[in-house]
């Protein structure tokens, strides 16, 4: 770069030149197992078997994806991943919503209508973030039966925001520390209540921590395999499920190429979020430490 | 009717009492300014004004009605706050109309009420802005434009000013007096800046550990303040402290400050200000309070109509600031510091001949602190 003062002595530039092969070294490194699993996907069995993991597809083919999305085997059923992919979706956007809406009224509560002992609910709400999964399977399933919703959508969505709002609170109060209190007692002033203070003021200026909440709760709610295996009926499945269960079935040859597909399948929707939104993911978590 | 009344308010958190037992009453276009150092309660005092902290016991009365347990916004109070509070996602103009909005005032009356505080401000060229995109002074003008557009019956200033840089600041407080001079509204207004105390009050009350110490006109609280702890917080550069011994001359008083190993100095206490309290007090330290305008450089053409006593001192530094200059001179044991005109041309090291106008000195009890005469 123009803008860096260094040395140009031949010694300088060799070390340079040998950082650089070591940081390309390593990115490539990291890059390979995606690499493999995108040549695998569209290679023909027959190329799989025959060539080794690293050899270019010599005929490349879509059909790995079509069956992993619509015809693959998942346990009893051959209808692909196709549909736990929307089942994903069902689940993930109501349990995003609304866990972030929670969150940031919590949150908001916590920093702007602070009551005696604001603080000790929000360090209990902390070590929901600490709590493991496995610890409330079994209580968790006993209440979703008493609510009647055992095995269903709703029941998982109200498991992932029960789960989801010890983060999205953290945000949210971390974020809503910054805003001035002066803001929230102007506007009572002007004569506004919670709700409107909340819609009014402090909403028009979450943007950054919302996008941050938003990709955080996707991203784990869509990656969660052990709430999905323990609280849903075959109809009800994330994908994340279908997967394995497509992975797991054995009927007779395994098809590396539509594993591969369908594992390309389930991780593409927070890749994409991550890319569309990403740069906001880390605006937003440095939120409020930089002035400006 | 007085506009405000606070009767008897105290502020407790948990052991610490904020304030003690603060009453104040207003009339109606009165301005008043509470001023004392960090921590005096005068910002809380402020807040239980306003309704964002309930007292713990006495009452507040706006315009007659006890308003000690309303919310603020059913107190007809307007307030700018020390940061603007300007919200951010709003443009001026929403900013400015929020407030009538949400008192459900129709459009039509909004948007007048808006065109007539822009222009009474002269920021309707930044109607359409965010706070962002303004400068400190405009930012400051939208704060003053959204409390006006209510036209409340009490204003509150949380140190509005402080927020500026010092040619604004003389600006915005010129421009404060003349919005109040114009609208004849009752304001209060909070501040450390004694400067901005004196120039904009009508009734300055110097506030201390959550009690006012001395309520009264910026004369009164300059002139003859009640003790030393006001004496020496209005007016900059401030109060002169000099210790002295209270001595019997011929039936008046004099006062010896102490010079060891030099000429004595005697400054006789005028006949015209003697209290009943200095006779109990003969040959006890006390504490003499001299402003720097109180002396004045000795000019030969005028002795024979000069006023005040004559003393001699040398000149340790020498503060030329433009419209004057400052002396700082050992006085005894002590250093004072003089104001002279801009033409005395002492330089440090010599000796001056000074005047003395004892006739506005000030004299302190050395341990309560009070005044004495």
């Amino acid at each position: 770069m123009a803008n860096v003062i260094r040395r140009q002595t031949p010694a300088a530039r060799l070390s340079r030149g040998l950082l650089y092969g070591v940081l390309i070294l390593a990115a490539l490194f990291y890059i390979l197992p995606l690499v493999v699993m995108l040549m695998t996907s569209v290679k023909p069995l027959s190329e799989i078997s025959a060539g080794s993991l690293l050899s270019l597809p010599q005929n490349p083919t879509l059909a790995p994806w079509t069956k992993a999305w619509g015809e693959a085997c998942t346990g009893m059923r051959c209808d692909g991943v196709g549909g736990y992919f929307w089942n994903s979706f069902a689940i993930v956007i109501p349990a995003v919503l609304i866990s972030t809406t929670i969150g940031a009224l919590n949150g908001y509560a916590l920093t702007k209508w602070r009551f005696k002992g604001s603080e000790l609910v929000f360090a209990l709400m902390l070590f929901g973030c600490f709590i493991p999964f496995q610890v409330v399977l079994l209580p968790m399933a006993q209440t979703l039966g008493w609510l009647g919703i055992s095995s269903s959508r709703a029941g998982l969505i109200l498991v992932h925001v029960v789960f989801g709002i010890a983060f999205t609170t953290l945000f949210f109060r971390n974020f809503y520390v910054g805003i001035p209190n002066e803001l929230v007692s102007a506007a009572k002033l002007d004569g506004a209540g919670f709700f409107r203070i909340f819609w009014r003021i402090l909403l028009p200026v979450s943007a950054p921590i919302i996008v941050v909440s938003v990709i955080w709760q996707f991203t784990q709610i869509w990656n969660d395999f052990l709430f999905g295996v323990a609280f849903s009926a075959h109809n009800t499945q994330p994908v994340t499920v279908a997967l394995n269960n497509l992975v797991n079935t054995s009927t007779g040859v395994r098809e590396y190429n539509v594993d591969m597909a369908a594992a390309m399948i389930a991780a593409l929707p927070t890749l994409v979020v991550y890319v569309l939104a990403g740069k906001y993911f880390v605006r937003g978590l440095t939120a409020g430490s930089v002035k400006g | 009717m007085a506009a405000l009344e606070i009767h008897n308010v105290r502020k407790e958190f948990g052991s610490e009492r904020v304030l003690k037992d603060v009453s104040i009453s207003i009339d109606s276009g009165e301005f008043l300014i509470l001023v004392g150092p960090s921590g005096c309660g005068k910002s809380t005092l402020m807040n239980a004004i306003a309704g964002l902290e309930p007292v713990t016991s006495g009452n507040i009365y706006i315009d007659g009605e006890d308003v000690t347990w309303r919310p603020p916004a059913d107190r007809d109070i307007a307030m700018v706050f020390q940061s603007y509070a300007l919200y951010p996602s709003m443009s001026v103009r929403q900013n400015i109309s929020f407030g009538l909005e949400m008192r459900k005032v129709p459009k039509a009356e909004r948007e007048a009420a808006v065109e007539r505080v822009a222009d009474l401000l002269q920021i309707t060229h930044l109607l359409e802005r965010k706070p962002a995109q303004l400068s400190g002074g405009q930012r400051q003008r939208v704060a003053m434009g959204r409390a006006l557009a209510r036209e409340p019956k009490v204003y509150l200033f949380d140190e509005p000013l402080s927020n500026l840089d010092a040619k604004l600041r003389v600006d915005m407080r010129t421009e404060i007096k003349k919005l109040h001079q114009r609208l004849g509204t009752t304001i209060v207004y909070v501040t450390h800046d004694q400067v901005e105390a004196m120039t904009l009050a009508d009734c300055i009350a110097v506030m201390r550990d959550g009690h006012i110490l001395q309520l009264g006109s910026p004369d009164e609280v300059y002139n003859n303040p009640v003790d030393m702890f006001v004496a020496g917080f209005m007016g900059s550069p401030s109060m002169n402290f000099i210790r002295a011994t209270l001595e019997d001359s011929n039936g008046g008083y004099q006062l010896r400050i102490a010079t060891p190993g030099e000429e004595e100095l005697v400054l006789p206490w005028p006949e015209a200000r003697i209290a009943p309290d200095m006779a109990e007090r003969l040959n006890q330290p006390v504490i003499l309070g001299l402003r720097p305008e109180h002396f004045s450089e000795e000019d030969e053409r005028l002795t024979s109509q000069a006023e005040g006593t004559l003393l001699s001192a040398s000149v340790a530094v020498v503060e030329p600031t433009g419209a004057d200059i400052l002396l700082r001179l050992p006085l005894g044991e002590q250093e004072v510091t003089a104001r002279v005109g801009p033409k005395c041309a002492v330089v440090a090291g010599e000796r001056l001949s000074l005047r003395v106008d004892m006739g506005r000195a000030i004299l302190f009890d050395a341990e309560t602190e009070q005044r004495i005469a």
